[in-house]
């Protein structure tokens, strides 16, 4: 099958891939991410061999994209006209509303788990393309994952309590 | 000990990028499409939009309208169906093919102002890749009949220099990629009769009723 138009691909996989972007370098710097990962599809598609997994080669792109980005970060400090808030759990907080608590349960998670969380439950792609997408084994991946959402479920489990105690008090 | 809601993964998956990301429009939310329009922008800076496009809603229905860096490289009708005229481009001519209005922008103002009686030739770059051999021959002499005149298949052949080939100076006009600027519609049969048209005989007789009006 030949080559789709690159709108196409965009249409198809842009949002998974904001997602993945979302997960992986964190609200504040994913347009960004998402950005630079299709420009560097668009640049590299008429190379790419006609009948590839276009989503799993996205997704790697964006794994690269964000990880030049955050040692790009780690050199340069950025200057920031007003400084972002600042939230209890000393991270920066992105104006997203109540999906934040989520998000930042996401972010707090190991980097492995992190990924295999957003592959699977974000991009939807069996646990073999995670293994090769992290360079892992299949059960490597199975397992960061699995880890992954025992500690989401721990931290949902604790804001849940939480706020129903709050909510319950008379 | 168990959680008692949905599982996190589900959570994930289902509620978050839902309500945030998607709309029931297409997975482009407000924020995706201003992503995509920025992505085409950039792209166009870097020198990676080999094909940009649009479509332009008009009297004789929606077109779509496709450009390279040297010049408009395709007009097409929808009975041509854009999806497919799309993917003929990503073959042939290449696939960073992107939606992007601004490099079509002067052709989206001529054609309005032609549909609009106001503009009798067109003056924009083209380009021809996609027409080749005696096609490409006759596609020229179809340039010089003028806004308001027609010519029949035969004289056309006739200044292509092969006089028997009437009937491949039809499938030249049928084929032809750019049509409306490089105006087939202009060529009838020598009996008068209007003849086949890329975007239907309807359309052929409007445009050249919009020609006879100004």
């Amino acid at each position: 099958m030949p080559l789709q138009p690159f709108e196409r691909v965009v249409e198809e996989h842009g949002a998974i891939v904001w997602r993945v972007c979302r997960a992986i370098a964190g609200p504040n710097d994913a347009d960004d991410v998402w950005s630079e990962t299709f420009l560097a599809a668009l640049r590299a598609y008429p190379t790419l061999r006609p009948g590839s997994d276009v989503r799993a080669w996205l997704i790697t792109i964006a794994q690269r994209k964000a990880i030049d980005r955050y040692r790009a970060a780690l050199r340069t400090p950025v200057p920031v006209a007003v400084l972002p808030e600042v939230t209890e759990s000393g991270q920066a907080g992105a104006a997203d509303g109540h999906d934040d608590e989520l998000w930042e349960a996401v972010r707090r998670l190991p980097p492995k788990q992190r990924s295999a969380v957003a592959y699977r439950y974000l991009a939807d792609l069996p646990y073999r393309e995670i293994g090769e997408l992290m360079g892992i084994s299949e059960a490597a991946a199975r397992r960061n994952a699995a880890d992954g959402v025992a500690a989401l479920r721990a931290t949902y489990q604790a804001a849940d309590e939480a706020s129903c105690q709050q909510g319950s008090s008379p | 000990m168990t959680y008692p809601g949905p599982d996190p993964g589900t959570l994930i998956r289902g509620r978050l990028p839902s309500h945030r990301v998607e709309s029931a429009d297409e997975p482009g939310s407000d924020r995706l499409r201003e992503l995509r329009r920025r992505l085409a922008r950039q792209a166009d800076r870097a020198g990676l939009l080999d094909v940009a496009y649009r479509t332009l809603d008009t009297p004789v229905g929606k077109l779509l309208l496709a450009a390279t860096t040297r010049g408009l490289v395709r007009i097409a009708y929808p009975v041509e169906d854009h999806d497919r005229v799309l993917q003929t481009i990503a073959e042939r001519v290449s696939p960073r093919v992107m939606r992007a209005p601004a490099r079509l922008d002067p052709v989206a103002w001529e054609l309005d102002e032609y549909f609009a009686g106001r503009r009798q030739v067109f003056d924009l770059p083209l380009d021809m890749q996609l027409v080749h051999g005696f096609r490409r021959t006759v596609l020229a002499h179809l340039i010089g009949i003028r806004y308001g005149t027609t010519a029949s298949y035969a004289a056309i052949a006739v200044a292509s220099g092969h006089p028997r080939a009437a009937r491949a100076v039809g499938t030249a006009c049928a084929r032809n990629p750019l049509p409306v600027v490089v105006p087939c519609h202009r060529v009838v049969k020598s009996n008068g009769s209007l003849g086949q048209y890329v975007g239907g005989v309807d359309a052929k007789q409007r445009l050249l009723s919009l020609e006879a009006a100004a």
